[in-house]
């Protein structure tokens, strides 16, 4: 039952979309004119293309992200269980979270997480 | 507490003396698709309002008074205002990824949505991992925001787009961890036996001390997660004009500003739910007599009070600070908000293993 009311939910996010996209074409005005397809930059024309090279600064964050996401997923069932694990436990994630502490002091020592 | 399940298990038997088992199930979809769209759409013109009257307050104005008492129908003027104007697609766009964003955005709101605790048997999804589907939900929406910002072809959409993917993977980080220090306290990421069991007492209560700070990075990670406060600045108004939205008219806007409140109300209540209590009437140990009349006080009433008033901390936050700038937003996650989670995670552990909390 519960996967039919997941597949439930992403059919009626689509359709909600959907429909609603569809009313306000058939409610809405439709005009055309040279200037308003044009792309908005405070009334003056747009200098070079908007794909272009970007900041490397978002790119390292994105990789410290998903070094630490990936450390969650794995968090995630020994949090389930910590209860039963005991002390055992608790030294096996202690190690594996200094390791991944280490990590951060390391990108933190390199100047990754300054802006420049 | 009064048990859903038991209407919902009359209406499937009613509709079993109906129909074939294939249609009922197929009706009963049918339902709940249009009970979450009503919802939904409830919640949001309900916030938007909400936020208008309480950002008004802060600033001593008014805030919406001219349209229906006190200003009520405002909102919903507005969205029929939105839903009369033009869909259009400007000059050099990538069409396929322009149109899909609002479809990411929307399909992430909803599938959190639905995983929410309203009241006792009245959970639309309710997997044994649920809330990390929850939290794996919730981040299919920066791919639709990163979507938006990309195909847009304008310079102030994809600065927006890259500040808020950048803002937003960070602190679901710390989101996250302050939601597993509450799973090692619960012992289950099931969100009906996480809610059942804080009968004896709320979580932000039984784990006292790292709950509370658990609580407080829960707070300001999900106000980021929300682009809103002082972490609005990939729509940042006065250099971005809309950031990632703004080449979306009509409702394709629409869309973004229906999935922001509607985040808002998302992260309250999941607030609400781990930290809180869920649909759990507030005891009292000892006073007998103030916990029965608390048991009378239906589960969504419950449910949405404290929503609402984790709505209302948010907006107090958004109202009262001043603007982030993108290296300050950076620092505080990870020098900061990084560390203190993973300390509190470990305090966490400690007291459960030990068996200090209450």
């Amino acid at each position: 039952m519960n996967f039919t009311m997941l597949v439930t939910v992403v059919l009626t996010a689509i359709a909600f979309v959907a429909i609603v996209v569809l009313l306000s074409w058939l409610i809405s005005p439709r005009s055309y004119n040279e200037q308003k397809m044009e792309p908005y930059e405070c009334g003056i024309p747009t200098r070079g293309g908007s794909w272009m090279k970007f900041r490397v600064g978002y790119y390292l964050f994105a990789i410290l992200f998903l070094m630490f996401e990936v450390e969650t997923v794995f968090l995630f069932p020994w949090a389930v269980v910590t209860r039963d694990l005991g002390v055992a436990g608790l030294m096996g994630v202690l190690f594996f979270l200094f390791i991944l502490i280490l990590g951060l002091a390391y990108a933190w020592r390199k100047g990754a997480l300054r802006w420049k | 507490m009064f048990d859903f399940s038991i209407v919902t298990n009359w209406i499937h038997e009613w509709l079993l003396s109906l129909m074939p088992e294939g249609w009922a199930i197929f009706v009963e979809c049918v339902a709940v698709g249009i009970g979450i769209i009503l919802l939904y759409a409830l919640l949001a013109i309900i916030l938007i309002f909400m936020e208008r009257k309480v950002c008004a307050a802060f600033q001593c104005r008014l805030g919406p008074t001219r349209v229906g008492p006190w200003g009520t129908i405002q909102v919903i003027c507005d969205v029929l205002k939105m839903l009369t104007k033009e869909i259009f697609t400007p000059k050099g766009v990538d069409k396929k990824l322009y149109n899909l964003a609002p479809y990411m955005i929307l399909l992430a709101s909803f599938l959190t949505f639905a995983c929410l605790p309203v009241s006792k048997g009245l959970e639309v999804l309710d997997f044994n991992v649920g809330i990390f589907f929850l939290l794996a939900a919730s981040s299919i929406g920066v791919v639709g925001i990163l979507l938006a910002g990309w195909s847009s072809n304008n310079k102030f959409s994809i600065i927006g787009a890259m500040r808020s993917g950048a803002q937003i993977i960070s602190y679901e980080l710390s989101a996250g961890m302050a939601i597993l220090t509450m799973v090692v306290l619960a012992g289950t990421m099931q969100i009906s036996e996480m809610v059942s069991g804080q009968a004896s007492g709320w979580l932000i209560f039984t784990g006292h001390i790292p709950a509370l700070i658990a609580f407080v990075i829960y707070l300001i990670a999900g106000n980021a997660e929300c682009n809103r406060g002082p972490f609005d600045l990939p729509e940042a108004e006065s250099e971005l004009t809309a950031g990632y939205h703004t080449e979306y008219s009509g409702m394709g806007f629409g869309f973004f500003y229906l999935a922001e409140y509607l985040n808002l109300f998302i992260v309250a209540a999941i607030a609400a739910t781990v930290f809180l209590g869920g649909w759990m009437p507030l005891h009292i140990p000892g006073l007998d007599g103030f916990n029965t009349v608390m048991d009378y006080i239906p589960g969504f009433v419950w449910y949405f009070g404290k929503a609402f008033f984790v709505v209302f901390l948010m907006m107090w936050m958004r109202w009262s600070f001043p603007r982030l700038r993108i290296d300050q937003i950076l620092a505080l996650e990870w020098k900061y908000l990084v560390p203190i989670s993973m300390v509190n995670l470990l305090l966490m552990a400690v007291i459960v293993t030990l068996g200090w909390h209450f």
